[in-house]
Order: C-alpha cells, then sequence, then structure tokens
C-alpha cells in the first residue's frame, strides 16, 4: 500500500481490503463504523476547540484587543480549560422541568451536526460515506439540530428559553428554504447530487467562477441563510443575550451547555465547508484553463490543505459579520428571508437553468 | 376548543427583565407583559440601589455633598458637581475667577462626550452589536486619561468644590486634550461607517419607540431622549451658565422622536462638544484655580434651585437652607429618573427586541434613578 | 415600477452599508496587532506609572528623619464626610514646661475612603499626599485601617523656632 497525501483512495481500499481478509463481512462493517467514529468524533473534538479559540482571537483583534493570551502560548490551551472547567461544573436541575427532554436536547442538537460531517469529501477519497444524494442528506440532516434546540427551549420551564425557542423554530424552518434552493442552483450546475461528483466537476475551474452571476447570487444568499441556519450573529436571535440572557441555553449549564456551545461551533464548520466543497471546489486546487505551469504549482499543494484553507476562509467571513452586524428583530428575519432572499433565489435557479441549457457554462 | 384558543390568545406572558439582566444596564427591573413577542405594558419597578443620598446630604457640608452627587449619575460626575457648586456660589454671591469657568465648562463637554461615548457602545451592545462597545470604550481612555491626569479620578472625579477647583489642571491637559479632539473626529465618523448608516440598525430603529413632543413634555423626558422629539430643553442655551452664553454651539433637534432620532441626537451633540471644546481649549485664562471660601459654608436661609444640562437630560439641584452648615432638604430631579417613566407609553405595542433598543436610546443610569 | 425600484435600491444601499462596517472591522483585524490597546496589566506592573495626581490612597509622607508635618489638629478628620480618618494625640510635656499636643496615631480606613480628597486640600499643614498605590484588595477588613504616621516619627520642627 501507498501512502499518498494527494489520493486517499488507495489508503481507505487498503484498510478496508485487510480488514476483510481478517473477519467477516459483518464484523467488518462494525469495526469500520468504529473507527469512523473515533475519528470524526477526535475531529470533531479538536476542530471544535480550535473554533472557539479562533473565534475569540479573531473578535479580540477586531475590537483591538488581545484575546485569550494566559493559557499555554497566545492562550492557545484556553479552549480546553474552559473545557476542563465545564466539565466540572454542577449540572443545574430545573425544577419542574421536563427531565427527560432537558437532558436529551444537547444530544439531539449535537448529533445532528455530527451526522453531517459524514458526507463531507475532505480530500480525495477521503470521506466517511459518499451518497448519491449527498447534497440532499447534509441538508436534511443539518436542519435536525433545531429539534433540540426547541426542546431545550420547551423543556427548561423557562420563559426566557421559551421565547428563544419560538424564535429559532421560526427561522430554522424559513432559512433552511434558501439554503436549499441555492444549492439546488448549484445542483442544477453540476448536475449531480453527489459530492465527489461535483467536486470533480471543478476541476477546471470552481463553480462560483464557471457559474457566472447566478452562481455569486447563489453563494451570497447560500452564505446569509447559513449564517442564519446556525444561529449565529447577526442572525443569533435564539439566543440574543441582550434580549433573552441566552436563550433557549439560559438554564444549560456544565458540559451539556458546552454541548450546545459545540455543536454551534461545529455547524459553522459544516456549513462553512459545504460552502467550500459546493462553491469553491472543495478539495480541488485553484486552475486556471490554459496555465498549465500555474496549474502544477497548485497541484502541489495537498487537497487536504485546500479544503481547511478554503473553509477557514468562509469561517472568517462568518466571523467577520457576527462582530461587525447588530442582530435583526425576528419579523425583519423573516420579512429577509421571504421578502428578499426566497424571490431572488426563485429567479436565480431559473437564470441558471437558463444558462445550463444554453450551454454558457464552462 | 375555540373557547381554549381564546383564552391562550387573551393571556399574557409576564417576564421579569432584571433586576440582572444584561440590558437593564444595572439593577433595574422591568416587568414586561407580553402577547407573542409583542409588549403590552412596561412597570418599572426601580429601588434595588437605593442609597438615600438626598438624606444623606442633610447630614454633610456643602463641599462634601459633593463626594455624593458624584456618585448619583456616575457618567456625568463633573456635570452633576456643578449643579452643586454653582448653587452654593450663587447663594453666596461668589464671583468666579474666568479660569474656573473656563476649565469646568471643558471639564462638562468631555464628561459629556465621555458619557455619549459609553452610551454608544452600549447602544451597539444591545442591538447585538459588540465591536461598537469595543470601540467605544477603546475612544474613551484618552478622556479618563485627561480626568485621570488633571483630577486624579476615572470615573469619580470631585473635582469640582464650592468656589472652584480642588486643584489646578495639569500642564499637558491643553495638548492631552487637542489630540483627543483630532483624533476623535477621525474615529466618530468610523462610528458612522459602523452603525450609523447601517441597514440592520436603522431597520431596528427608524419609526420605532416614537415619543411625541406632547409625551417627551408632560413626562418630562430632557437631554437627547426628549431632544429627538422637538422638546427644545437644552438648558445650555435656554438658561445658559458658566461660559455656555460665550461659546457658539446647535441645540441639536430631531422631531422624529423615534429611537433614531435620539441616536443622532447624541451623534451630533458629541461633534457640537467637540467643537465647544475647541473655542475654550486654547483661551484658558492665567489665574486662580478657586476663591477663598470660608472652611465653614453656610447658606443664608432660603430655598435654592440650581440646574444644569447632564449628559442625559435636565439635572436640577433644590437645597433648603435654614442657615446652618447642613441643608435643611435636599432634593435632586434626576433626569434619568423622568426619563425613564416615559418608557411604558414608549415602548408599548412594541417588540421585546425594540424594547431593547428603546431603553438604550433612553440611555437610562440606574443609581440616578434610584439615588 | 417604483415599487421595484424601491426594492432594488434598498437592497443595494443595504448592502452598501453592511460591507462599510464590515471594512471599518477587517481593517482592525488586519491592522492589528499594531492597533491593540490593552495594558498587560500583571505583566506591565514593572513599567506601570500612574498619574502624579491620580488618587490610589491617602499617605503622609515623612521625610529622611522620620518627620511628618502633621500638628494633629484633627481638621481632616471633621472635614472626611466618611469618617475614614480617626487623629489619635497625644499630650507631651517639651522641655520649656508646656504642654501641648502631638499626633500619636494617625488611623486611616481605606475601605470607607471615597476619595473626595476633602482631608488633603483641608489640612493646614499640608501634611497629606495622594499615594499612587491602587492595589488594595486585602482577605481581611481590618488590614484595610492603616496607620499612616511611621513609627517613631516626629513632627518637623520648623527653623529658627529652636
Ligand atoms: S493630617 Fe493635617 S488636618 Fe489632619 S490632623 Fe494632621 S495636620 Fe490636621
Ligand atoms: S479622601 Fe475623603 S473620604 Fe477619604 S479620608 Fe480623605 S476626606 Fe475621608
Amino acid at each position: 500500500m501507498e501512502f499518498n497525501i494527494y489520493d486517499f483512495t488507495s489508503f481507505t481500499k487498503w484498510i478496508d481490503e485487510s480488514l476483510n481478509a481478517a473477519m467477516s463481512p459483518f464484523w467488518v462493517m462494525i469495526t469500520e463504523m468504529a473507527i469512523i467514529g473515533v475519528a470524526i468524533l477526535a475531529f470533531y473534538a479538536l476542530v471544535g476547540l480550535f473554533l472557539v479559540y479562533a473565534e475569540r482571537k479573531v473578535c479580540a483583534f477586531m475590537q483591538n484587543r488581545v484575546g485569550p493570551n494566559r493559557v499555554g502560548p497566545f492562550g492557545i490551551f484556553q479552549t480546553i480549560a474552559d473545557l476542563l472547567k465545564l466539565l466540572m461544573k454542577e449540572l443545574v436541575y430545573i425544577k419542574n422541568a421536563d427531565k427527560l427532554l432537558f437532558n436529551i436536547a444537547p444530544f439531539i442538537v449535537i448529533t445532528a451536526s455530527f451526522l453531517a460531517i459524514a458526507a463531507i469529501p475532505f480530500a480525495k477519497g477521503l470521506h466517511a460515506i459518499d451518497f448519491n444524494i449527498g447534497i440532499f442528506y447534509v441538508v436534511a440532516v443539518s436542519s435536525l439540530g433545531v429539534i433540540g434546540i426547541l426542546l431545550a427551549g420547551w423543556s427548561s420551564n423557562s420563559k426566557y428559553s421559551l421565547i428563544g425557542a419560538m424564535r429559532s423554530g421560526a427561522q430554522i424552518v424559513s432559512y433552511e428554504l434558501s439554503v436549499g434552493l441555492s444549492l439546488i442552483t448549484m445542483v442544477i450546475l453540476s448536475g449531480s447530487m453527489q459530492l465527489s461528483t461535483i467536486v470533480e466537476a471543478q476541476a477546471n475551474g470552481w463553480f462560483i467562477f464557471t457559474g457566472h452571476i447566478p452562481a455569486i447570487i447563489a453563494f451570497v444568499i447560500y452564505m446569509i441563510a447559513a449564517t442564519a441556519e446556525t444561529n449565529r450573529g447577526p442572525f443569533d436571535l435564539a439566543e440574543a443575550e441582550s434580549e433573552l440572557t441566552a436563550g433557549f441555553h439560559t438554564e444549560y449549564s456544565g458540559i451539556r451547555f458546552a454541548f450546545f456551545f459545540l455543536a454551534e461551533y461545529m455547524n459553522m464548520f459544516i456549513v462553512a465547508s459545504i460552502a467550500a466543497t459546493i462553491f469553491w471546489g472543495g478539495w480541488m486546487p485553484f486552475h486556471v484553463p490554459g496555465w498549465e505551469g500555474f496549474n502544477t504549482v497548485m497541484d502541489y499543494i495537498p487537497p487536504f490543505i485546500w479544503y481547511i484553507g478554503k473553509t477557514a476562509v468562509i469561517i472568517f467571513i462568518m466571523m467577520l459579520f457576527k462582530w461587525t452586524f447588530p442582530r435583526l428583530r425576528i419579523d425583519q428575519l423573516l420579512t429577509l428571508e421571504w421578502k428578499y432572499l426566497l424571490p431572488i433565489n426563485l429567479f436565480n435557479v431559473v437564470l441558471m437553468a437558463f444558462i445550463v441549457l444554453m450551454g454558457w457554462h464552462w | 376548543m375555540a373557547e381554549i384558543i381564546q383564552d391562550i390568545q387573551e393571556q399574557e406572558y409576564l417576564i421579569n427583565m432584571g433586576p440582572q439582566h444584561p440590558s437593564t444596564h444595572g439593577v433595574l427591573r422591568l416587568v414586561l407583559s407580553l402577547r407573542g413577542e409583542t409588549v403590552l405594558s412596561v412597570q418599572p419597578h426601580c429601588g434595588y440601589i437605593h442609597r438615600g443620598i438626598e438624606k444623606m446630604c442633610e447630614r454633610l457640608t456643602y463641599q462634601q455633598i459633593i463626594h455624593l452627587t458624584d456618585r448619583l449619575d456616575y457618567l456625568s460626575a463633573h456635570i452633576n458637581n456643578h449643579a452643586v457648586c454653582m448653587l452654593v456660589e450663587n447663594a453666596l454671591g461668589v464671583e468666579l475667577p474666568e479660569r474656573v469657568k473656563y476649565i469646568r465648562t471643558i471639564m462638562d463637554e468631555l464628561a459629556r462626550i465621555a458619557s455619549h461615548q459609553l452610551w454608544w457602545c452600549s447602544f451597539g451592545m444591545d442591538l447585538g452589536a459588540l465591536t461598537a462597545f469595543f470601540y467605544g470604550l477603546r475612544d474613551r481612555e484618552p478622556i479618563l486619561d485627561i480626568f485621570e491626569e488633571s483630577t486624579g479620578g476615572r470615573l469619580i472625579q470631585s473635582y469640582y468644590t464650592p468656589g472652584g477647583l480642588m486643584k489646578d489642571i495639569h500642564p499637558g491637559f491643553q495638548k492631552r486634550v487637542k489630540d483627543f479632539i483630532k483624533m476623535f473626529r477621525k474615529k466618530i465618523n468610523e462610528y458612522d461607517q459602523l452603525l450609523s448608516g447601517n441597514v440592520i440598525m436603522t431597520q431596528r430603529t427608524q419609526g420605532i419607540g416614537i415619543l411625541t413632543e406632547e409625551e417627551a413634555i408632560s413626562f418630562g423626558v430632557t437631554g437627547p431622549s426628549g431632544r429627538g422629539s422637538g422638546f427644545e430643553c437644552d438648558i445650555r442655551k435656554h438658561h445658559p451658565y458658566s461660559l455656555y452664553n460665550k461659546v457658539e454651539f446647535k441645540e441639536i433637534l430631531r422631531t422624529e422622536g423615534d429611537s433614531f432620532a435620539r441616536y443622532s441626537v447624541r451623534m451630533d451633540e458629541m461633534r457640537e462638544s467637540l467643537n465647544i471644546i475647541e473655542q475654550l481649549i486654547d483661551n484658558i485664562p492665567a489665574g486662580d484655580f478657586s476663591v477663598k471660601m470660608k472652611p465653614v459654608i453656610k447658606l443664608p436661609e432660603g430655598e435654592y434651585y440650581q440646574r444644569v444640562e447632564a449628559a442625559r437630560g435636565e439635572f436640577g439641584v433644590f437645597i433648603s437652607s435654614k442657615g446652618e452648615k447642613y441643608p435643611y432638604r435636599v432634593k435632586l430631579r434626576s433626569p434619568n429618573f423622568s426619563n425613564l417613566s416615559a418608557l411604558h407609553s414608549i415602548a408599548h405595542g412594541q417588540k421585546i427586541a425594540d424594547l431593547v433598543a428603546i431603553g438604550a436610546s433612553l440611555d437610562y443610569v440606574i443609581p440616578d434613578i434610584d439615588r | 415600477m417604483r415599487g421595484l425600484i424601491n426594492y432594488f435600491s434598498g437592497m443595494f444601499n443595504g448592502i452598501i452599508s453592511l460591507v462599510k462596517g464590515m471594512g471599518v472591522t477587517g481593517k482592525y483585524f488586519f491592522t492589528s496587532p499594531v492597533t491593540i490597546v490593552t495594558q498587560q496589566y500583571p505583566e506591565n506592573r514593572k513599567t506601570l506609572e500612574m498619574f502624579d495626581a491620580f488618587k490610589g490612597e491617602v499617605t503622609m509622607p515623612h521625610n529622611e528623619n522620620n518627620e511628618h508635618k502633621c500638628t494633629a489638629c484633627n481638621i481632616c478628620q471633621i472635614n472626611c464626610p466618611n469618617g475614614s480618618i480617626e487623629v489619635v494625640s497625644k499630650d507631651v510635656v517639651n522641655e520649656e514646661g508646656k504642654k501641648k499636643k502631638e499626633l500619636d496615631k494617625h488611623h486611616y480606613n481605606i475601605g470607607m475612603c471615597s476619595f473626595c480628597g476633602l482631608c488633603i486640600k483641608t489640612c493646614p499643614s499640608n501634611a497629606l499626599a495622594w499615594g499612587q498605590e491602587f492595589e488594595h484588595a486585602m482577605f481581611t477588613r481590618n488590614k484595610f485601617v492603616k496607620t499612616l504616621n511611621n513609627e517613631g516619627s516626629k513632627l518637623i520642627q520648623k527653623k529658627g523656632v529652636e
């Protein structure tokens, strides 16, 4: 077996084959699931912790502050210290809260964000599962999280939480539409819902360049809607701390609160990586048709780096959103979706279909 | 079933906002009754930080009162002290040296700018733009340095005393103030870019929380909040004290009466204050920083009232004296108390998020409400 | 038609205003760490200098002979609005056989002080001054009561009197 950081297909195949040689297919499946589960869990924790740190540093720099700088060099272990603190904190139970739902809610939220990672192609051949309806799966799974938020708000037996949950419900149900439609625009362009095929199709130029104006519009809409879907500022109405103290997770403490917190950052990572995959070519290096030398140089950068880099840029843009804008009000939030994003989006789908029909893409 | 639905629709949802709540800026408790997100009524419950300052003043000499009026509206500490000092000086007929008047006016305006900067921070924060909060605090720092260098205090200065000032200004005062003006003129444009012109911000404030001029007058809403409704209430203009009849400045007025009007009045007031300081800073005359007063001040028997334009509105001190070294009765008219009383009539029928924005645009300081 | 124009112009103006705002935050992000204004407090303890006028605490300066200027006249105690000063005096008999009041202990309770500066301003012999110390946190309250005059200190004798 040869290990190749440009193509993981042979690596994963080698694992599969050597496992198959050792045991029966049923056990192979179980073992593979376990390996992937552990790998994703480790990745999840790592990315989550890093994102929390990155967000704090980025916002600190925007605000002329230093940010965390006490634990470790440049404070890089700050989030680990915070995590330890949260682990040791008391889990406060609320009188008359619905115990079962109250306990389950953070797990639903975190599982929903966990499920979506499975479908994301990190590099060539490096994805847990390559559905032929990948986009559909990701959209479906990532909208599950709202159930957890609604449950959290309802079961906390707190008025602030309930208002937060109501807001969150209205918000995610509406913005799901925009996310879906802007992704459909790109599906029309690529002609496939399979994430690996979509990435391969961008070998000669990322969709945001080859898709002309509709792709750019779809990207902008996706960015707005995705920020809203992850409950981040300026769409953080569900937790709006100046209005609802902490919204749906007001009553949560300790590690359960950390789950909500981590899930928010993971959702951000997931929507950013979907945006990177679909609009910016995922792990595909930056190619300009005709510039052979340039393209080969670009190819030397491993795909995984490309993927992480693109995701990081998109996450940075989302952070810039959060730390610049004031929060919207709930009715304005819905106005933005139903009066602006949705009509533009529908028009955009038609425009894209027209362009594809005329063969103007590529 | 229909009855149940109707019952639910008519039910009110009561929420206690505060005493510990991020957007009440202190220990203020608002009892809200909501229907969905719509605010039906707001009942402020104050008294959580009541310290009985008016009563305490009855056992303090006139010099000692100063350190308590500092702690009313701590963001315009200088201005509150100015009222007390002027009351005593006018009652005794003391003529102040020009230098004192210049320094007091400049300090007052600096305090006003610092206060409006802090208001801008918390306004941004209440709307969810946290970065605004840090920019405002960052630019407030030079003013605090100016205060600290000359008066020794950053928040609570106790700098004025009946008859003048506690000590003279630092030799570097003028340079620092000029540097600050230069720096802040640039930064305030940045504020506009970041928040004032922002479409989300304008949507959240324009046409929201309207206070009509009649209401403003009948509730006694003064200061920038009153002027946002077209109520001409600038004491500096209409009853000038200190040097305000010598400097040129505009009384900022807006007639819309919404949150955005109150916002833009304050933004323009900061610019106007910079103008006032600029007119004075180069001309501070030499001379004494205080006149010699008797160590024990006794006001002649009678009743005295003095008002000034604090950062949040009209601040008035009423003192009834029996000719002793302590006042017989002190009554403080604090701007925030009157401004808060208008909250219900501004905010009912609005969304809960707007209530936060309205509260931020009224800019209340709780220790001033409770006294 | 007008509605349509308004719809689009409103949208574009909105987007432009948002981009402007992002320009401000983005500018600071990319110009940091030059623009950082935070003071690294415990680390810069050595270099941190307060302004001369800074009101840290009330002190009684002593000269190199361990002498101060306080005549135990009690004025500061009377003028303090919070009762945080207590002047303890003692009677001493000097060489000429005259009784004289002298300072025994000048107690100052910083926990009750509101830094109004009246004691310093009204002291007729300028015996008090502001100190620049600002780290006042203590574990017990009685540590807040300080004695301002040093052990065995004396009143400065004015030249020419003796
Ligand atoms: S410190 Fe000054 S005012 Fe106080 S007792 Fe001594 S001399 Fe008098
Ligand atoms: S500063 Fe004021 S409160 Fe403090 S000891 Fe002196 S007189 Fe008393």
